[in-house]
């Protein structure tokens, strides 16, 4: 048996556009962000269970996570601590702001150099981009080999995972050695809930710079006190890395044009986007069973 | 995502009590696990903190696990394989997931990995799981047994007994027999000591026993050979890795069908006796019932919170005549009234909560030091509190969500009364709820002697006395003079009682229920001068106290004496 593996899960906090309401959308066609509460990306929260279930399998296992993003993202860090990851590390600075997925690729990987790990995980896609394309690129870059849409750990040996995928035409299951990169399906298991312990335990924890902010309440002379309430904030003067290749700069992804897509039917029925038709249409498919 | 703390202001306006201070303190004997525990509290402010959080879990958890399984496990219920239960499908999965969330041992001590929570947050979190699956709420609530072992057990039995219980393992109250239901003096399952194997020994039979195949049971049993009454009966705890007791059936009931109602045979069961031989029943299951009367009471305003929102929003959502039907004041003013009980029984259930936490914070205290003077009458004053506080929240939650459920089914019309919606399992589920624990009937024995002697009226006298907002002082005025009336009520019934010996019996529950709707007004009025939005509750609850009280005092007026044969005539018939 493994004698414990260092397991990371890449994750990221997304806008919550699976409640999407009427004011989703501003009047130019982008997300309204304003109105959308940021989450866990759903797909990295099952990557984390997946993590958490690894952790458990094999003593010794500690589960972290990295995100990339600004200050507020280290709220997801702490609600995997609260479902039983050990830690995580905030992958944040300006230089990294407007990264496609090629940039954030690139920074992760640096981060992840730096950090090491035997086993990456990470959701299959975020629910603000759709693209899939991080964990592989992850992959790629690093050299590791990749299992996707990934499902289930069922076997882990002395080097090597043995993991299966959920494709479009079934199942499939693949044996990968170690370290490699995972990418988690939605239709894996669930997440834990988060765990009373472990909330009051961890409530506190933060990075440097909300210990800052925060300086001279209780929360921060609890961090100062308690080392596993410090949560490491990775600048990109941390890495080692290219900056040509982060943010804006290492992004070829361009943005040409949004359109909003207009379906046409024959019998329409006209309801415009006012509260009262919004209102009759929900109490209509209420009433019909399509919802509910 | 759907979560039962964050959606419901009425409870996190209960949360915030400004008696919770007193409660804390007493409840972290000054913080004093702060260094010791990683999740210890360090002051108020982060255990109320702590306490918000946890409750959103709990919440979270309800919504999203447990009131989605709920349909599933009435409908597929427990079995029984090889002497064993089986849970249903979807109770295995709501067990993982309050597992997960490290919902056990919500008051334990620390000391053997529980919460250390106030009894407020324990009940919260009742209210909350019987929302979602009334059910679920009997396997999860029994969880409360560990504090009669607190209480009472060992040392030695609490490191194993209330670490097991912090680490997940369910318990059982094995209490009633075929000939002993209400009557619990009357049981017969027997306890002997083995001087062999140094151990007592139980055999028996047990029936009606909710969860019955839990890993620890307390066991009521007659430790006293030759004896009939209570005077021999003990209480012992029961650890089911130790074999001897075999499941034989389980009931097929009317309602909270996911809950495993056993009956159980005891042979050659090893069991550790709890506390001192011959107190079973009079000591120890007393303050188990009491601690589990409240858990209905919880339970019952759960699923009063899951009946009205079920009504609400039908209400919305039904058209007939061309509109809304909660447009009409018939189905409005049902949905008001509903609302009234709802808040009125929870504002009962916590008031009482709060009594019976201090109560039990100064016996724990007292069981480490001698208490001092003061706190030894404040024992003695919230212990009064409990005992007449407890049956009546008791009778009025579980009375109520009967008729939540009731008129729950009445706002859906025909299609209530079909499978399609869940307004017809919260009515099953209700229909336990004023019977077991002690029915109804029973609530009223015990609560009498608070009307009588005074309990209630010294308290109804503070709730006088407080500050009320402007817009609240002419329902106190309305109160004082019900309670004028209700006293005069009670001054009849005790004056003809001297002749007609069970005239007070007659009318008892008259009484109960008229004191009853009175503190229950005043807890409402007293909320909505902290909280405006509560006015309507107040107001409404005070036209239904008016209501019962004129038709309660109509009938006392209108019985003399002789009307004691007229009751009695039944028991010639048949």
């Amino acid at each position: 048996m493994n004698k414990g593996l260092k397991i990371v899960v890449l994750a990221t906090q997304v806008p919550d556009t699976r409640n999407v309401g009427k004011d989703a959308m501003t009047a130019e066609g982008t997300v309204n962000r304003a109105a959308l509460p940021a989450i866990f990306n759903p797909e990295d929260l099952n990557a984390l269970e997946l993590a958490l279930r690894l952790k458990e399998e094999c003593a010794g296992s500690t589960v972290h996570i990295l995100t990339m993003g600004p200050q507020r993202a280290a709220d997801i860090i702490r609600d995997a601590m609260y479902r039983g990851a050990d830690g995580g590390y905030l992958l944040t600075d300006r230089k990294f702001a407007g990264s496609d997925t090629l940039a954030t690729s690139y920074a992760l990987s640096c981060a992840l150099r730096k950090i090491g790990a035997d086993v990456i995980v990470a959701g299959r896609q975020a629910i603000d981009g759709d693209t899939a394309q991080v964990g592989p690129q992850v992959a790629e870059k690093l050299g590791l080999p990749q299992v996707t849409y990934a499902e289930e750990v069922l076997q882990v040996k002395e080097s090597s995972l043995v993991i299966r995928r959920r494709l479009e035409r079934g199942v499939e299951v693949v044996e990968t050695p170690m370290p490699a990169v995972v990418t988690v399906n939605a239709s894996a298991a669930e997440v834990r809930p988060q765990n009373a312990r472990l909330v009051m335990k961890y409530k506190y924890a933060m990075i440097p710079s909300e210990v800052a902010a925060n300086a001279g309440s209780l929360a921060a002379k609890m961090v100062a006190e308690r080392d596993y309430l410090k949560i490491a904030e990775i600048t990109a003067a941390d890495i080692e890395c290219d900056e040509q290749q982060l943010g804006l700069l290492g992004s070829p992804t361009k943005v040409k044009k949004i359109e909003n897509v207009v379906f046409q039917a024959k019998e329409a029925k006209c309801l415009n986007s006012s509260d009262e038709h919004i209102n009759e249409l929900m109490v209509e498919l209420i009433a019909s069973h399509t919802l509910g | 995502m759907a979560n039962f703390f964050s959606d419901n202001k009425d409870l996190q306006y209960h949360l915030e009590h400004p008696l919770m201070r007193k409660i804390v303190e007493l409840k972290e004997r000054g913080f004093s696990d702060k260094d010791k525990y990683d999740y210890a509290p360090q002051n108020f402010e982060d255990a109320m903190d702590s306490f918000r959080r946890v409750m959103e879990i709990t919440g979270g958890v309800c919504g999203d696990v447990i009131a989605p399984n709920a349909e599933g496990v009435d409908h597929e219920g427990p079995r029984v394989e090889n002497d064993r239960v089986i849970y249903a499908s979807g109770t295995v999965e709501n067990m993982k997931a309050v597992n997960d969330a490290g919902l056990n041992g919500l008051t334990l001590p620390r000391r053997f990995g529980g919460l250390n929570f106030p009894l407020t947050c324990f009940v919260m979190a009742n209210e909350m799981v019987a929302r979602a699956d009334a059910s679920f709420e009997n396997i999860w609530g029994l969880q409360d047994c560990a504090e009669t072992l607190n209480e009472f057990a060992t040392e030695e039995q609490k490191a194993k007994y209330l670490k097991w219980v912090c680490e997940g393992a369910t318990c059982a109250m094995d209490l009633t027999e075929p000939d002993a239901g209400s009557d619990l003096g009357a049981v017969m399952l027997k306890a002997t000591w083995s001087e062999e194997k140094q151990t007592w020994l139980l055999n028996g039979v047990k029936r009606f026993i909710t969860n019955g195949d839990g890993d620890v049971s307390l066991v009521l049993a007659r430790t006293e050979e030759g004896t009939t009454d209570a005077r021999g009966l003990s209480m012992l705890v029961y650890d089911k890795r130790n074999g001897g007791m075999k499941v034989r059936r389980i009931e097929n009931k009317l309602g909270i069908k996911g809950s495993p109602t056993c009956e159980l045979v005891f042979i050659d069961a090893p069991a550790e006796l709890v506390g001192d031989r011959r107190m079973g029943l009079i000591k120890y299951v007393m303050s188990l019932m009491n601690a589990a009367r409240l858990g209905i009471g919880a339970q019952s305003v759960g699923l009063c919170e899951a009946a009205y929102r079920e009504a609400l929003k039908y209400a919305h959502e039904r058209q007939q005549f061309g509109k809304d039907i909660i447009k009409f004041p018939a189905i409005s003013e049902m949905l008001t009234n509903m609302r009234a009980r709802l808040h009125g029984a929870r504002a009962l259930l916590y008031e009482t909560s709060r009594f019976v936490e201090i109560y039990k914070q100064y016996t724990h205290i007292s069981h480490e030091r001698s208490l001092e003077g003061e706190e030894r009458q404040e024992m003695k004053f919230y212990n009064r509190l409990s005992d007449a506080f407890t049956p009546l929240v008791k009778l009025f939650a579980s009375e109520y969500a009967n008729s939540l459920a009731y008129d729950a089914i009445q706002i859906h019309g025909g299609s209530g009364f079909m499978k399609d919606y869940p307004c017809e399992r919260l009515y099953r589920d209700a229909r336990i709820m004023n019977i077991y624990e002690g029915t109804s009937q029973l609530q009223v024995v015990a609560a009498i002697n608070g009307v009588t002697k005074g309990t209630f009226m010294e308290q109804i006298a503070r709730y006088e006395s407080l500050e009320y907002s402007p817009a609240m002082q002419p329902i106190v005025e309305k109160l004082k003079a019900l309670r004028e009336r209700v006293v005069a009520m009670i001054q009849r019934v005790e004056g003809i009682n001297k002749e007609f010996p069970q005239y007070k019996d007659f009318h008892a529950r008259r009484l109960v229920e008229s004191v009853g709707h009175i503190i229950i007004t005043y807890l409402l009025a007293h909320q909505a001068t902290e909280v405006e939005e509560y006015g309507s509750d107040a107001k409404a609850f005070l036209k239904l106290s008016e209501a019962y009280i004129a038709g309660a005092e109509a009938y006392i007026n209108s019985s003399e004496g002789e009307d004691v044969a007229l009751i009695s005539e039944v028991q010639e018939q048949f």
